[in-house]
């Protein structure tokens, strides 16, 4: 599904920040991603996302080089793709409901074909009484389940997160982490960028660590 | 997907109104109808104005290019009344003169009198007797055949065609639509960078939807969509507004020229223009301009927008 061979990525004339990675993420797959501070996390999960372009080496996704992809095939991968971000990026004119619903909207999706789905799945999350409210006027960790269900709602083939549950209590975080598993279980490859060691320690997965550039992969 | 939900009865949930996923309120939209507006009437007018002008131009000339004048001037030893009878008699054997009318002392005392006054006697001064000759509209005139039978019988006469004065009202008339045209360019250069400009702060200030939006996989083509509809609105509605207002000008101006008629300005322009009414094909070309202004603020909006996702992604 992923492939990586011999990736280094800079950002203009500064330092090579990741060196080297070279990697396969199989369909179906679940790893952790993580490492200090600084290491490239977030860098790595943005050329995954195809918002980045490597410096030198080559990145197969889905079975397309992405050196060779135009602007609306990149846009076409990405409906593939789901992503959370740390800061989470719900518009705030839209309600709740509007924002995990946004994907399907982008597809081109009638409204009473997605409804009952995105309403189970903001229950799920937690959100159920919160469908109806602005994100300015949500707490950050209703933010962020926000964030996560509108990455999941299109069951996408690959799920990029970056510290998913970074502003949760430890319950809710279980409870995150189920979803991501169970996600996995119905056919997503996932990977999670998180520094929480008790999250990582929940789940048997792959585990990349990042340290000074380079990729420590272990099974 | 398991969710723990398949317990549940499924009950149908209500359908929701969906909010734009362009807010209207992010665009600064009065200010962009209030310059397509301004700019839709200035073309409006010019439009109006071309069209005005080069009608009235084509009524005057056919009007002139229908008559030639004949002027017989005194000399001495020759009777004048005799030389302009013989001339007008001449005139009126060529073939394709419809009707011949010439100026009695009187009527060319009359002519005079703007200048010289009333009571003039025409027997003190060496004024030319004038004949005014209609021809019949699209016959050819032999020009040179009518000149030298009215100089056999009358030698001081002369034959006038206006052609001089005709090719001054053309090049004239051609003058003011390239002027017209000119100022049209302006006011649409203006508008597309008005627009563009307008289109570029809409994006700026809508940065991170478009930026939410290519996250959940929104091709460019469907991001601009979003943005066009609300600029083709904003193009049509200050288009309307415009090129409505000037229509009302031009529907009004027969009611605000007879405000005037009697006084010296209403009369020199109703002498130069008739009245300020258009005709329905007039009305018609500035709807049809109307649209052609929406229709640019939409495609400089759309050229701006992809120009600017460029750069965001």
């Amino acid at each position: 599904m992923v492939r990586f061979e011999n990736v280094g990525l800079r950002y203009g004339l500064g330092p090579e920040i990741l060196r080297d990675l070279s990697f396969v993420i199989p369909a179906h797959s679940f790893q952790f991603l993580t490492g200090p501070s600084g290491a490239g996390k977030t860098s790595l999960l943005r050329l995954l996302f195809l918002s980045l372009r490597p410096t030198r080496g080559l990145v197969n996704l889905f079975g397309h080089d992405v050196s060779l992809l135009g602007k609306e095939e990149i846009a076409s991968l990405r409906k593939r793709i789901g992503i959370v971000l740390q800061d989470f990026r719900l518009l705030d004119h839209m309600t709740t409901y509007e924002n995990v619903a946004l994907p399907f909207r982008v597809l081109g999706r009638e409204e009473s074909t997605y409804r009952r789905e995105v309403i189970d799945l903001l229950k799920w999350v937690g959100l159920g009484e919160r469908m109806d409210a602005l994100p300015p006027i949500l707490s950050g960790g209703e933010k962020q389940r926000a964030a996560i269900a509108r990455a999941v709602i299109s069951r996408p083939h690959l799920l990029l997160a970056d510290e998913p549950t970074g502003n949760v209590d430890p319950t809710l975080g279980r409870r995150l982490l189920r979803l991501f598993i169970e996600l996995n279980k119905s056919g997503t490859a996932v990977i999670i960028a998180t520094h929480d060691i008790a999250l990582m320690d929940q789940y048997e997965a792959r585990r990349f660590v990042l340290h000074q550039g380079r990729l420590h992969i272990y099974e | 997907m398991d969710l723990g939900q398949h317990g549940r009865p499924q009950v149908p949930a209500r359908a929701r109104n969906l909010s734009p996923i362009v807010p209207r309120a992010s665009i600064a939209g009065r200010a962009l109808v209030a310059v397509v507006a301004i700019m839709t009437f200035l073309a409006s007018i010019t439009t109006g104005t071309v069209l005005l002008v080069s009608a009235s131009a084509a009524e005057w000339q056919s009007d002139v290019a229908s008559e030639i004048t004949i002027q017989v001037r005194p000399v001495a030893g020759r009777d004048l009344d005799r030389d302009s009878t013989a001339a007008a008699d001449a005139t009126r054997s060529q073939p394709g003169i419809l009707e011949v009318r010439p100026f009695t002392k009187d009527e060319s005392a009359k002519l005079l009198e703007p200048w010289l006054g009333s009571g003039l006697s025409l027997e003190e001064l060496p004024v030319p007797r004038v004949i005014v000759a209609r021809v019949q509209p699209g016959s050819t005139l032999d020009l040179v055949a009518l000149r030298s039978r009215v100089t056999e019988v009358a030698p001081t006469a002369s034959v006038d065609d206006h052609r001089a004065w005709i090719e001054r009202m053309r090049s004239m008339t051609g003058a003011t639509v390239f002027a017209g045209i000119g100022i049209l360019a302006l006011v649409i250069i203006a508008t597309i960078i008005s627009v563009s400009f307008a289109t570029r702060g809409a994006m700026a200030a809508n940065r991170p939807i478009v930026e939410v939006l290519h996250f959940v996989g929104a091709g460019d083509r469907y991001i601009a969509n979003r943005f066009l509809r609300h600029f083709l609105r904003l193009g049509l509605e200050g288009g309307v507004i415009g090129g409505g207002i000037a229509m009302l000008a031009f529907g009004f101006s027969e009611s605000i020229a007879g405000w005037f008629s009697g006084t010296p300005v209403g009369d020199q322009f109703a002498a130069l223009l008739g009245t300020f009414s258009l005709r329905p094909s007039g009305y018609l070309a500035l709807a049809a301009q109307t649209v052609l202004i929406a229709a640019i603020t939409a495609w400089a909006s759309r050229r701006t927008l992809f120009a600017t996702l460029d750069d965001i992604d």
